[in-house]
């Protein structure tokens, strides 16, 4: 029992830093129909710009709270640009292409990406000490003490307050309304004065800063990092994104916490070699017998 | 071009320039590298000034001619010029292709590298054929084309190992092998939409990798197999000092002894293989099968009120595609004579569907000059490997960005509904 509320604690950590990925892909996915293969490499740059950031930062000397703050900010910031860039060179002059056109873009771009980063940054993983430690210590008089680390906390309430600006600004602002009229009926849109090359910049822009979130938050949590995280990471957060309902943004929070505690259990219970067969076991099932996922609508295709 | 318009684009250049800055500032300019224990920061301001200015003045050049049309209607001018010659002169060039490749071993400056890099590009060739079954006819993305490559070789090194049965008794068992994990892959998942039938494979290429590492009672993990035997000419193996009543090649035919025989006996087992794979697409896209896929390729909603079953008609693509990697598959296994899951990552399927791609799906002489050119120009620049995936990756938006059917656009119609049309 208290195994099982550590292994819950943990998947539900990983869970957020999918979700937040997650959210990347499935707004993509709503606006422009297309599957944003390079995001998984936006995150691993995210990760290593705030690792980068981490490390001047942590010369300097400033308090804890302050240095996570800057290096969110300063993380985002940067990451939005790669995200951005990638949107302008690589599937903005694809608009109205063939299907599959988008997609071989995004892959090229995925292997520009990657690759990118590992002549600039060097193959070798980059380890770094961790700034958070510490947890507090449950069931102390059982066996198994289950430990909630303070970064897992940190984790999970970052997640929540940044789902909660994001929801807030999907609902609420014009900015929200834009893009969701967006995802409906892109030449409608136009007609009504609203400018859709922007509206889809800054989906690009804000699916890039909270995968770069994420990727701080798995230079936090893992302590170790290197060019090719995005490459699995990518694909479970697609996964996350696909099981919650493609095109659904709670969903994708709600895929992304399922996918982390799906990996969590399987490695604590069943394999921990086979853990990432798990994530494409539930790929492929998800997508042969549930493409729609829990919330997302039916895709029907018409002539 | 009036004066305003060149503060407008020294503006928009120095925007430019402010992005790239944001974009190599950190992650160019800011090398970390471990001393000791911690991470270290190196700078690397040099690099990244370079890279700006690099920007900034091709942003402004840009602007100044209005280049990019002009650029575009020149490199599609040029492409479209191109693959008239090859269409025209198919043929002809098809003929003294192979011709070349006949006596390529025998020219004079041909030596022992020349062979080698030969042998791999010839790999690649057939591994997208085999796999323009796949993406070029049906239109099927097979992200995980790999697997089937690695299902092949390791059925071969299994078999060949296990049962010590000849190279060709392997290789088509391999084939077989191959082919039936694309119908176990392809029937539950052929039904799924374009993309998501991308990830799939993708995914399912994943799968098989992890299995071969972790399933070290048969594969041996990480290790690989090694001691794959070589093939044989004909029962004859290429040793210097046979086994004990065995005849070896080079005392059959009274030559003197020398490891080029079996690289050259390789070269053209492979260059045969690879032939095969291009008669047999060349065949098959006029036969109803073949002339089902590209219709499927081209409208699926129009083909299925048509009568022509979808899911069937791509897992026959995908099979036949299979088989031809498994084919390769157990090529390599025999050339290499040393399998490990290492040889078969994602980047492997990237490279073949790039070739593919940036042939222009579905020509097969795309597929030929694709790999020279990616794999042949790479191998002759070795110090310059790491930018290499960088060169590839570009060059696939590149391709999707101004020529989205391929350097040789070769998707005119197998048939047409009353005879060409000029």
């Amino acid at each position: 029992m208290e195994y099982f509320i550590q292994q819950l604690v943990n998947g539900i950590t990983l869970g957020s830093i999918y979700g937040l990925i997650a959210i990347g892909y499935t707004m993509v996915y709503g606006i422009i129909g297309m599957i944003n293969f390079a995001h998984g490499d936006i995150f691993m740059i995210g990760a290593f710009v705030a690792l980068i950031s981490f490390i001047i930062f942590g010369l300097t000397g400033v308090a804890l709270p302050i240095i996570l703050l800057l290096v969110l900010l300063i993380a985002m910031l940067f990451t939005a640009c790669y995200g951005w860039t990638v949107e302008k060179l690589a599937y903005k002059p694809l608009r109205g292409s063939f299907r599959l056109a988008p997609l071989i873009s995004a892959l090229g771009m995925s292997i520009v990406l990657q690759n990118y980063v590992q002549v600039a940054q060097g193959a070798r993983v980059k380890p770094m000490q961790p700034l958070i430690s510490g947890g507090l210590e449950f069931f102390k008089n059982s066996e198994f003490i289950v430990t909630v680390s303070y970064l897992q906390i940190f984790i999970v309430i970052l997640t929540i307050i940044l789902m909660g600006i994001f929801t807030y600004l999907i609902t609420k602002t014009d900015l929200g309304r834009a893009q969701r009229a967006c995802e409906q009926d892109r030449t409608m849109t136009a007609l009504l004065g609203i400018n859709v090359d922007r509206t889809i910049s800054i989906t690009f822009i804000i699916g890039s800063s909270l995968a770069s979130v994420a990727g701080m938050m798995f230079v936090l949590y893992y302590g170790v990092i290197d060019f090719y995280i995005g490459f699995l990471a990518g694909i479970k957060a697609f996964t996350a994104a696909v099981l919650g309902g493609i095109g659904s943004l709670p969903g994708a929070m709600l895929g992304g916490l399922l996918i982390g505690l799906i990996e969590t259990f399987w490695a604590g219970y069943v394999s921990l070699e086979y853990k990432d067969v798990a994530a494409f076991s539930v790929l492929i099932v998800v997508l042969i017998f549930f493409p729609t996922g829990f919330l997302g609508k039916p895709d029907i295709e018409k002539v | 071009m009036e004066k305003k318009d060149i503060i407008q684009s020294f503006k928009d250049s120095l925007f430019t320039g402010l992005i790239a800055l944001a974009l190599f500032g950190p992650i160019v300019g800011l090398r970390t590298a471990s001393k000791g224990e911690g991470l270290y920061i190196t700078p690397q301001w040099g690099i990244v000034f370079l890279l700006v200015g690099l920007c900034i003045i091709g942003r402004f050049l840009i602007n100044l001619n209005s280049a990019r049309k002009t650029e575009i209607t020149f490199f599609s001018k040029f492409t479209s010029k191109f693959s008239a010659i090859t269409e025209d002169k198919a043929k002809h060039f098809a003929i003294t292709a192979i011709l070349f490749a006949i006596v390529f071993p025998f020219l004079p400056f041909t030596d022992r590298y020349f062979m080698d890099v030969a042998i791999m590009i010839l790999t690649y060739i057939m591994l997208g054929w085999g796999l323009n079954i796949v993406v070029g006819l049906a239109g099927l993305l097979d992200l995980g084309y790999v697997a089937f490559y690695a299902v092949g070789a390791y059925s071969y090194a299994l078999i060949a190992t296990t049962f010590g049965w000849s190279f060709w008794i392997c290789l088509p068992l391999a084939g077989v092998f191959a082919a039936f994990f694309g119908i176990l892959l392809g029937f539950p998942v052929l039904r799924l939409r374009g993309d998501y039938l991308a990830i799939v494979t993708l995914g399912f290429g994943e799968i098989i990798r992890i299995i071969l590492i972790n399933w070290y009672e048969v594969t041996n993990g990480p290790d690989g197999i090694t001691g794959i035997p070589r093939p044989s000419f004909f029962g004859l193996p290429f040793k210097r000092s046979p086994d004990e009543g065995e005849t070896s090649f080079h005392l059959f035919f009274n030559l003197e002894y020398s490891t080029m025989h079996r690289i050259i006996f390789l070269y053209y087992l492979i260059l045969v293989l690879a032939l095969i794979t291009n008669y047999f697409t060349l065949k098959i896209r006029k036969l109803p099968v073949g002339r089902a896929w590209e219709a499927l390729r081209e409208d699926e909603i129009a083909c299925k009120s048509l009568g022509v079953n979808p899911t069937n008609t791509k897992l026959t693509a995908f099979a036949i595609g299979a088989m031809f990697g498994g084919f390769a598959g157990s090529f390599f296994a025999t050339r290499q004579a040393f399998i490990s899951p290492e040889s078969f990552t994602f980047i492997e399927s990237a490279i073949i569907v790039a070739i593919v791609v940036l042939g222009g799906m579905g020509s097969q002489t795309g597929v030929v000059l694709a790999s020279i050119f990616l794999i042949g120009i790479t191998e002759m620049f070795r110090d310059l490997e790491q930018y290499r995936m960088i060169a590839f990756g570009g060059a696939m938006v590149l391709i999707m960005v101004f020529k989205p059917k391929g350097i040789l656009a070769n998707r005119k119609p197998t048939i047409l509904m009353h005879g060409d049309k000029k």
